[in-house]
């Protein structure tokens, strides 16, 4: 029996697999959140050199650099690449890497799933870029892909457009599945759901989310591909479709998209605030339920994106008042990062940094959005600048620096190194400015009445723009900074312990730093400090 | 690890499930939208056609129906409603025309959408025959009144006291939008 056992163990502790093959047929959940982490660092490069083409180009008034129509496929892919390419395959990285670390599971629920999973995303994205080199050129008819500028209208690459967005769903879903099916079937035995971290939470949340509206997305495309190729009608008002309807289903997922987006962020943020305060998080019960509301609430408020089509005044007031109502738990929210701050005894290193300047900005960018959801003022708001303001300030500093905490807050786990903390600070304050620089004019240009995907502008916009082209190069050249930081922080630096942090607490910090292959193959033991709530 | 697999499978196919629900969920917000829109008249399309008997017919009101002719982009023909406003009172039926010429040398197929404002009234417009129920097509060179029988409804409340009836015609022709354009070339040279 006991040489049985011993031969087990052995087994167990074998290594990952040598070369290329090892990344490929991977079903580790640490190599599949390595792997989609590196592949949204790509992706934010490169939709990053996009808003620098984009910024450059409205550096000055009048056509300089790029023609409008690749202006316009520009807009339309920096925000696809950012929305589903950078940020989406972001959190699904963190949450590989974390999840089971965090509710003390051995791997992911379905691993080869897993794989697949991620491995769809390159194909996805290698289509969609390749639709630049096309006849026609790519997809340019905005992020939002509105019919019928994306059927009737559509250069002939946008089925290539569908079938990426299909293929992104499929990953996004099958991500979400396994999610779900990790945290419900596989925490370690007597951690209840609220004994999870709140980042397990908000997940879980997520991917829930993600359930219910990435099918939306791809039956909305699958209309659109109806209609360009098979005759049908849905948004042709010819064929008696309503290119309304459209918006209706498109913001029905559109939505609870931009919560996908933030949701995992506030996760995020609740673990690192209490490490640096050295104080249990406040109010966690409230936070879960806040997030729950959330994410509710998602769903009955998608008109707010569309006020100017002409509705109702009842419509209108409905989904101004609902969407304010969202106003109520997100505040709940911000109030308890506050409470746990509030005389903790704080250390300011880089991910406590990324996370404080992330419940200011995205506090901002959040009553930009309260602005935009009053209905008449929309009327002026809408599709200007001011619009472009509120959503960079919840995505870049909401959305982008939490991703950055978290990469600096567990890459002393993932690597097992430190990574430079003076190199991690100047990073942080120079995307600080950068992305001030940036996106704070946009909420004056907006105001005066500069439209959004627009190449070129009236004279008087000319110097916030100038302004804000400024801000743009400093941050995404100093993003360079932490590819740097990492390359260094993978390849040597100082040794880390496995708390890492004087202040953390969870399972994931029992672990040695590196953790081994396959961690907690047998349940962790439960006590107080390892799980979310005090 | 059996014990294990169980619970999973169960859930797997319960999120499976729901996936392809929101799939069809999806599809399913399209008749949905076109009830919503019929029940609350929303984005102003008629929807009551064929005959009607209104017994609650009143003489003394005026309503005034302006009629708007709309060429969506591309389409070259010439259309126009045959009177630009007509009076009546609620429960009359009265009969207009659209002029459509086609001044292109091929033949070609237009479709009319109508479109109702404000969107409240539409509910108590009826068509009791309507060129846009059907495919219009028209002969190079060929002009065409097109009839409109219509009756406002009793019922309109009593602070509307216009109805604007907008068409905006549609190019149909299958596979012709550029062809047509091209055979148009040598005419406007000639011209």
């Amino acid at each position: 029996m006991g040489s049985v056992e011993h031969a087990v163990s052995e087994t167990e502790q074998h290594g990952p697999a040598k070369g290329i093959t090892r990344w490929l047929y991977t079903t580790n959940h640490k190599d599949i959140g390595t792997l989609y982490l590196l592949f949204s660092l790509l992706m934010f490069f490169v939709g990053g050199c996009m808003a620098l083409t984009i910024r450059a180009e409205l550096f000055q008034p009048g056509l300089q650099l790029i023609v409008p129509e690749f202006f316009n496929q520009m807009t339309t892919m920096h925000g696809l690449i950012m929305v589903f390419g950078a940020v989406m395959p972001a959190f699904v990285g963190l949450a590989n890497w974390m999840i089971p670390m965090m509710v003390g599971a051995p791997d992911m629920a379905l691993p080869r799933m897993n794989n697949w999973s991620f491995w769809i995303l390159p194909f996805a994205f290698s289509m969609m870029l390749s639709t630049l080199f096309m006849a026609g050129g790519g997809p340019n008819f905005g992020w939002t892909f509105y019919a019928p500028l994306s059927t009737t209208y559509a250069p002939p690459s946008v089925t290539f457009f569908i079938f990426a967005v299909h293929m992104m769903g499929i990953s996004s879903i099958m991500g979400a599945i396994n999610v779900i099916a990790t945290i419900l079937n596989m925490r370690a035995p007597g951690m209840k759901l609220m004994d999870m971290p709140l980042f397990v939470w908000t997940w879980l949340i997520t991917a829930f989310l993600l359930i219910a509206v990435m099918p939306v997305l791809a039956g909305v495309v699958t209309m659109m591909l109806m209609d360009i190729h098979f005759d049908t009608s849905f948004f042709n008002a010819a064929g008696g479709g309503d290119p309304v309807l459209f918006q209706h289903v498109f913001w029905f997922f559109g939505h609870p998209e931009v919560y996908i987006m933030i949701l995992p962020a506030f996760g995020v943020v609740s673990e690192i605030i209490p490490t640096f305060a050295r104080k249990r998080l406040f109010g966690y019960v409230s936070m879960v339920y806040a997030t729950s509301s959330i994410a509710i609430l998602s769903f009955i408020v998608w008109a707010h994106h569309m006020f100017t089509v002409g509705m109702p005044l009842a419509g209108e007031l409905f989904f101004m008042f609902t969407t304010m109502l969202i106003a109520v738990p997100t505040g709940v929210k911000v109030f308890n990062w506050i409470a746990t701050m509030f005389r903790g005894s704080m250390t300011f290193e880089t991910p406590m940094l990324f996370a404080l300047a992330f419940v200011v900005l995205f506090t901002i960018g959040g009553f930009s959005g309260l602005m935009l959801a009053i209905a008449p003022a929309d009327f002026q708001y809408h599709d200007t600048y001011f619009v472009v303001a509120h959503f960079h300030y919840v995505l870049v500093p909401g959305s982008i620096f939490s991703i950055m905490a978290a990469a600096y807050y567990w890459l002393p786990k993932w690597t097992g190194h430190m990574y430079n903390e003076t190199m991690g600070k100047l990073h942080f304050w120079l995307s600080f400015i950068g992305v001030n620089v940036t996106f704070f004019p946009m909420h004056f240009l907006g105001l005066a009445g500069m439209p959004r995907r627009i190449p070129d502008y009236a004279l008087q916009f000319s110097d916030f723009n100038m302004v804000a082209t400024f801000g743009a190069f400093l941050f995404g050249f100093s993003q360079l900074i932490f590819v740097y930081n990492l390359v260094c922080c993978i390849r040597s630096g100082e040794k880390a312990t496995a708390r890492v942090w004087e202040g953390s607490h969870g399972l994931e910090w029992t672990l040695p730093s590196p953790p081994p292959y396959h961690s907690f193959t047998e349940p962790p033991e439960l006590d107080k400090n390892n799980t979310g709530q005090s | 690890m059996s014990q294990q697999q169980q619970p999973n499978r169960t859930l797997i196919i319960r999120l499976i499930a729901g996936a392809v629900l929101m799939f069809g969920f999806g599809f399913l917000l399209v008749p949905l939208y076109d009830v919503f829109c019929q029940v609350t008249g929303l984005n102003g399309k008629v929807l009551n056609t064929g005959p009607v008997q209104d017994v609650n017919a009143d003489p003394q009101r005026r309503v005034r129906v302006q009629f708007i002719a709309v060429n969506n982009e591309s389409m070259p023909w010439r259309f126009r409603p045959e009177q630009s406003q007509l009076t009546v009172y609620p429960g009359q039926m009265k009969q207009t025309a659209f002029i459509a010429m086609n001044p292109t040398s091929s033949t070609m197929i237009g479709q009319a959408v109508p479109s109702v404002a404000p969107s409240e009234a539409a509910e108590f417009l009826h068509k009791v025959n309507c060129f846009c129920f059907e495919q219009q097509p028209l002969d190079a060179g060929e002009q065409r009144a097109m009839p409109l029988v219509f009756v406002i409804d009793a019922a309109l409340p009593e602070h509307i006291k216009t109805v604007t009836l907008s068409y905006t015609l549609f190019d149909i022709t299958p596979d012709t939008g550029p062809v047509a354009a091209v055979t148009e070339e040598p005419e406007r040279r000639n011209l």
